[in-house]
């Protein structure tokens, strides 16, 4: 019983590492609170359903293809709405939240709702490990989180655009004298952190049902393991992901289910009040708070 | 005289006569134009003074549960609920945010976007206060024109009322904090003090809103700390104009009406709302109302100069 509690508490953790990379890297990288996270990962989502359902394609290309599709808008949009605001944190945080407002309820109002909406398992099989029974899905998840996290961080050390990406991140002004162009950078990390957002619900998505409260359960969670790891902190996120993931897992099995969000909402706030950084928050002490 | 009187006398003017003429269905839009009116203004007080929030619908669900629990609970009458509710909501939603003043920007808009859905949550796992089902069946307020200017008045009076305080040395600390924070605590002045007296009249006139509320619909529940109630008055003052208090009027005066118009689009109309909100961010920061005050201005021009 309690090595099953483990191991699902760690395949809960790796979920939200997962899900919070992509909102990590965008803040990190360019500044922006992308709060559109939520609803581009239930957008690529639904982008594989219809590929897959309506188009007929096989499921590896739909996937792929959502995956792109869904860089290619996280890409437009700071092209053409972000690059305007950019910098203005709050003309970010409302425009982003208007965007991700719009994704969200159009799929609502389209009728996107109900159990038929389910992406396929990869691998319909299941394995006992130390007792447990789990699933193949989640362990590819694990094994999914772990390579991306590996190409993530060989991505960012050794390519110019990784380089470029981390130059932007410490210094802005000092990067671009040379002759790093910062708003292509942020367009980069926008995209690509639309794209991480992509990958992820394409492994987490065929676990449940895709619904648009997804959306803004996603956000809420990427927020919460970013806040507590500390905003554009990436050894941060896998930490927090890992308190977050024990502490909701621990309360979902020995108090309720209901209390599980609340959980990480608490330690959000807790995290907020007493260190706005968060475990290894590179924000500056001023910036945050007064 | 009429120069200057003119767009003062618009809206007070409008906010007596628009209940007499109205059909009794637009009356009732009228009232959520008002409710959503104070919680724009609400939102822009804080705006101004360097707290933005995403959760106004924890001010307004605040004074919603406090008026239905003292009327549900203690059979209070609405003309004590409603006042009671206004001041005990202003004063927990001050208590429950004072932790976190010291935090900035989207800091704290987080905390502000994070409180409303925890406290949905809290009641609906540990189902106090009627749970996901809500109270209903609490007393109403006397109907027909009494209702309408009971808000009405109440907004005209918030209105040119807060709009004088933001003018005065008071106002100016108040944007003064938003402007350059260290700079005032340079001045000698404790700014926190100052965040919390804005924290509190500004949650007070979103109390205020939820409460009148829930005596017009009989009925408070888990709605009530909603994404709506904390996404359209933001549209609205965005729409209208942040900064200055009546262009979070105008703005839900134009948003609220134009979503009943929309009512057959359904859901649409939140998309709607998203997409409004991007737009005006992007391409009219201003918003509608510093642009036409630009424009009626610029009359001044074709005033005759006296040789």
């Amino acid at each position: 019983m309690i090595t099953g509690t483990l191991i699902y508490a760690l395949i809960n953790s790796v979920i939200l590492i997962l899900m919070a990379l992509g909102f990590n890297l965008t803040f990190g990288i360019s500044g922006v609170s992308n709060f559109a996270y939520g609803a581009l990962y239930v957008l690529s989502a639904f982008v594989t359903w219809i590929l897959l359902k309506t188009a007929g394609l096989p499921y590896a290309l739909a996937a792929g293809l959502s995956i792109l599709i869904t860089t290619l808008i996280g890409g437009l949009m700071y092209r053409f709405i972000l690059m305007r605001v950019r910098g203005q944190a709050l003309s970010e945080v409302i425009s982003t939240f208007g965007i991700g407002l719009a994704i969200l309820e159009l799929f609502r109002y389209l009728g996107f709702v109900g159990f038929e909406y389910s992406l396929p398992v990869f691998i319909d099989r299941s394995f006992h490990i130390a007792g447990a029974q789990v699933d193949a899905q989640r362990i590819l998840l694990v094994l999914v989180s772990l390579f991306l996290i590996l190409c993530l961080w060989l991505f960012v050390h050794y390519t110019s655009i990784g380089l470029a990406f981390r130059g932007i991140a410490q210094d802005e002004r000092t990067a671009m004298t040379f002759g790093i162009d910062s708003d292509r950078m942020a367009m980069w990390s926008v995209a690509m952190g639309a794209g991480l957002a992509a990958i992820a619900a394409t492994v987490i998505m065929p676990l449940g049902t895709i619904s648009v409260e997804e959306g803004y359960e996603v956000l809420l969670n990427a927020l919460a393991v970013c806040i507590i790891g500390g905003l554009g902190s990436s050894g941060g996120v896998i930490l927090a992901g890992l308190v977050v993931g024990f502490a909701q897992r621990f309360t979902d099995t020995y108090i309720g289910p209901h209390w599980t969000m609340i959980v990480s909402l608490v330690a959000i706030l807790l995290v907020l009040v007493i260190k706005p950084s968060g475990f290894f928050g590179k924000q500056k002490e001023l910036e945050e708070r007064i | 005289m009429l120069y200057l009187s003119f767009p003062r006398l618009v809206p007070i003017i409008g906010f007596l006569v628009l209940p007499l003429i109205l059909s009794l269905y637009w009356q009732k839009v009228l009232l959520s134009v008002a409710v959503f009116a104070l919680l724009a203004i609400s939102w822009d007080i804080l705006a101004q003074s360097s707290m933005v929030s995403l959760g106004q619908a924890l001010f307004f669900g605040m004074g919603a549960y406090f008026a239905g629990i003292m009327n549900h609970y203690l059979g209070l009458p609405p003309f004590l609920t409603i006042p009671l509710a206004t001041l005990l909501g202003g004063l927990l939603s001050t208590l429950l945010l004072m932790p976190v003043l010291r935090l900035r920007g989207i800091y704290f808009a987080m905390v502000t976007l994070i409180i409303p859905l925890m406290l949905v949550r809290i009641i609906e796992a540990s189902k106090i206060f009627g749970g996901t089902d809500g109270l209903s069946g609490l007393t109403p307020l006397p109907g027909g024109l009494f209702e309408s200017y009971l808000i009405l008045i109440a907004l005209v009076v918030i209105l040119f009322g807060f709009r004088r305080l933001m003018d005065s040395d008071y106002g100016l600390i108040l944007r003064g904090i938003n402007d350059n924070d260290r700079s005032v605590m340079n001045a000698g002045i404790n700014i926190y003090w100052y965040k919390i007296q804005a924290l509190f009249m500004a949650s007070s006139i979103g109390a205020f809103a939820g409460a009148y509320l829930t005596h017009i619909y009989m009925f408070v529940g888990m709605p009530v700390f909603a994404l709506d109630y904390s996404i359209l008055p933001i549209a609205a003052a965005v729409v209208g104009g942040p900064g200055s208090l009546a262009g979070a009027t105008l703005g839900s005066f134009l948003l609220v009406p134009l979503s009943e118009a929309l009512r057959g689009f359904g859901g649409l109309r939140i998309v709607f709302y998203g997409l409004f909100l991007v737009l005006f961010v992007v391409a009219l920061p201003e918003g509608i109302f510093h642009y036409l005050q630009r424009k009626y201005e610029q009359f001044e021009r074709m005033v005759e100069v006296e040789k």
